[in-house]
């Protein structure tokens, strides 16, 4: 194989950690989700290089990178419309004041 | 399955190029890229020449329906009307609106014109040859050969989506924005029966590769997966955004939706995104339902564009036929008609199949059995749904509506008749 | 240099540089677009691996659905506090988090990719989607089932915390 496994692993370092900033730096709500969804598209890539050169006879990795897929879509769905739910109540997804909660 | 020369001709140009490429001493590998390069210039080439071909005759198709005659001055029976359109649409003025998003707006066509054509890079024109040409082996002759070829075509299409958008939002104009809400609202609601209906297929077939369908129909697949076909087709016309389905784009209704700022150029790629879309969807019925490029005595090549402009003639049918619906008749009819119809058709051929199977008849044994007891199940549900369907109907068409009493005292004028006795 | 390698780098600076635009840029919907731009390089790193089957459904899932989604939530919650282009889009902690971000990645460059895995060079089989389908209804039907379990909770949820409150009913 032409690419060693390390570049996949690089690229993948590389967005997870872009994921980690837009996550920790933005204020828009909207915009923290897809932080997150960099994230899990980071863990998929590992996921799948991994089956890739490790071990390409089983399936287990590519259903693995399957569930996750999954499960990151139904994240997705239940994370905006709880956003939307804010929005409709205070008129303000601002990451910052949404902190009724607070001491 | 018959073998017939007339693949030859793309056979003998294939070797003849991949010779010279040879003979410049290029290497084999970066010979098989370039060739790869010539099959996709051949395929947008092709598909846009068919697009032509399809606007000129709609043009015709429609005024016979409509008992007149169409365009018949631009060249010998109009048949240079579409290079005038050309002319028309370049040399129209290209107006940006003020205050939109300059970059998206212009790349929102582009986007939808090319999502268009990636569908043929794997419907397959003909069979695979086998054998070689020049050293290398000659592949089948589609775009290219991929194991989840019918997935592949979902998955473009959901491309289409991010143009509309795109478009909508970067026009700086609320009715503009409205269009593309409820467009894709609705495509994205009739991408559900496609789904469903890939899957029923699939299942039959027991292949995802578009290239392998073709070769395992025997019979023609729209026999045992009737419904399937219905469907897939019914959702393909609503997901290219024709009539009657095309409330999200007609003048008269959202003022043309998500293009009313395009103009000249801009409009024509969308104009043609939609078009290669329909004809892509044909395309892939004939694939998968009617045989492909099989037939007797013509070349397969000729044998796929006959059967697919039969079906592209019955989408202009009843595009230039039936009204269009209203966007809470075409929601109600999507998810309270096609996906039951769909769902109770995938589970009708899982069980249609398994009990045939156990029974010995199965499509590698006895093709024609197998499709015709298939096929009297899907009329037996076909049949089921619309009386169920007819029943609904007639109880809400039956509703008692409660006529309300006259609130007025005034007496009604006396008759002359009776007055003047 | 082959022109795999060509065609992996130039298809990894697609997804990296479009993730990057997409954390930083202060237009939301600009963002929505370079996450889609991103999510098609992801997209063509799983057709790099060969795992075609992967790659399609990541295309139909996420750009098909989830950044659609993402693109609505976008124009609906317009013109709400922090959503202007206008105003600061980075946080009180923007700084730390850079600082955190750097080490993260200094951290994971320094130990993940240069592991000495046991890499097999073997072929991917040519009936790998026949085994995926067989597996998902054979040794993985339970958490088959149990995704399917989630889809649905998580489509009712969605359902009922985005619905318009009819007057009188009590919110949440």
């Amino acid at each position: 194989m032409t690419i060693p496994l390390s570049w996949y692993l690089i690229v993948a370092a590389v967005l997870f950690c872009i994921g980690i900033y837009g996550v920790l730096a933005r204020r828009n709500a909207v915009g923290i989700l897809m932080g997150v969804e960099l994230m899990l598209n980071a863990v998929n890539i590992n996921l799948v290089a991994f089956w890739r050169y490790l071990n390409p006879t089983d399936v287990a990795g590519q259903a693995f990178a399957l569930f996750v897929l999954v499960v990151a879509a139904a994240e997705a769905v239940v994370g905006l419309a709880l956003i939307i739910s804010v929005y409709r109540n205070r008129t303000d997804i601002d990451a910052e004041n949404i902190n009724l909660l607070k001491q | 399955m018959i073998q017939i020369p007339g693949n030859d001709i793309f056979i003998a140009l294939a070797t003849w190029t991949r010779e010279i490429m040879l003979s410049i001493g290029l290497d084999p590998a970066f010979i098989e890229i370039v060739m790869a390069f010539i099959r996709a210039l051949l395929l947008g080439t092709m598909a846009l020449l068919v697009f032509m071909l399809i606007t000129w005759l709609e043009r015709k198709v429609v005024a016979r329906i409509q008992d007149r005659i169409g365009p018949n001055l631009a060249g010998p029976w109009g048949l240079l009307q579409p290079i005038a359109d050309g002319i028309k649409a370049i040399t129209k003025e290209d107006t940006t609106p003020n205050g939109a998003d300059v970059t998206i707006f212009n790349a929102s066509p582009i986007v939808a014109g090319v999502a268009a054509l990636l569908v043929y890079a794997v419907i397959p024109f003909g069979p695979n040859p086998g054998g070689e040409c020049a050293g290398a082996p000659c592949g089948p002759m589609a775009g290219t050969e991929m194991s989840i070829g019918l997935f592949y075509i979902l998955a473009v299409g959901a491309v289409s989506l991010i143009a509309v958008l795109m478009a909508g939002w970067s026009s700086n104009n609320k009715y503009a924005l409205l269009g593309s809400f409820r467009a894709v609202a609705e495509l994205l609601s009739y991408e559900v029966p496609q789904v469903l209906s890939i899957a029923a297929m699939v299942m039959i077939a027991g292949t995802m590769s578009m290239t392998q369908i073709v070769e395992a129909q025997t019979v023609p697949f729209i026999f045992p997966l009737f419904i399937t076909a219905l469907v897939f087709f019914i959702s393909g016309i609503a997901e290219s955004g024709r009539s009657p389905f095309d409330l999200v784009e007609a003048e008269s209704e959202i003022v043309a939706g998500y293009h009313i700022e395009y103009s000249g150029m801009k409009f024509s790629l969308f104009f043609l995104g939609e078009f290669v879309h329909a004809f892509a969807v044909c395309a892939v019925v004939t694939t998968v339902f009617l045989n492909g490029w099989q037939g007797p005595v013509l070349p397969p090549w000729i044998w796929f564009f006959i059967k697919s402009f039969g079906v592209f003639f019955i989408m202009m049918w009843i595009k230039f036929t039936m009204p269009r619906f209203r966007i809470d008749q075409l929601m109600a009819f999507n998810w309270k008609f096609l996906v039951p119809v769909s769902l109770l058709n995938l589970l009708v051929l899982a069980v249609g199949d398994t009990v045939l199977k156990t029974v010995g008849i199965t499509r590698e044994a006895s093709p024609w059995v197998w499709g015709m007891i298939l096929f009297a199940a899907n009329l037996v549900l076909l049949f089921a749904a619309l009386w169920a369907l007819g029943r609904s109907a007639r109880k809400s068409r039956l509703i008692k509506r409660p006529i309300v009493a006259r609130t007025d005292d005034v007496k009604p004028a006396p008759s002359p008749v009776a007055a003047s006795n | 240099m082959t022109l795999t390698h060509i065609i992996f780098i130039v298809f990894a600076a697609i997804t990296l540089l479009s993730a990057l635009f997409c954390v930083t840029t202060r237009n939301m919907f600009h963002a929505a677009l370079y996450l889609v731009i991103s999510l098609f390089g992801v997209a063509a790193t799983f057709a790099m691996l060969e795992a075609s089957f992967l790659a399609a459904a990541q295309l139909i899932v996420y750009v098909g659905a989830v950044a659609i989604l993402i693109i609505f939530a976008v124009m609906l919650t317009r013109g709400g506090a922090g959503s202007l282009p206008a105003e600061r889009q980075f946080n009180t902690q923007a700084g730390l988090a850079a600082v955190v971000t750097v080490v993260t990645l200094f951290i994971l460059l320094r130990v993940v990719p240069f592991f000495n895995y046991p890499v097999q060079d073997a072929a991917v089989p040519v009936d790998i989607l026949t085994q995926l389908g067989h597996a998902l209804v054979g040794d993985f039907v339970l958490p088959f089932e149990v995704a399917s379990v989630l889809l649905l909770a998580a489509l009712i949820g969605a359902i009922y915390i985005a619905r318009e409150r009819r007057k009188g009913e009590v919110e949440g």
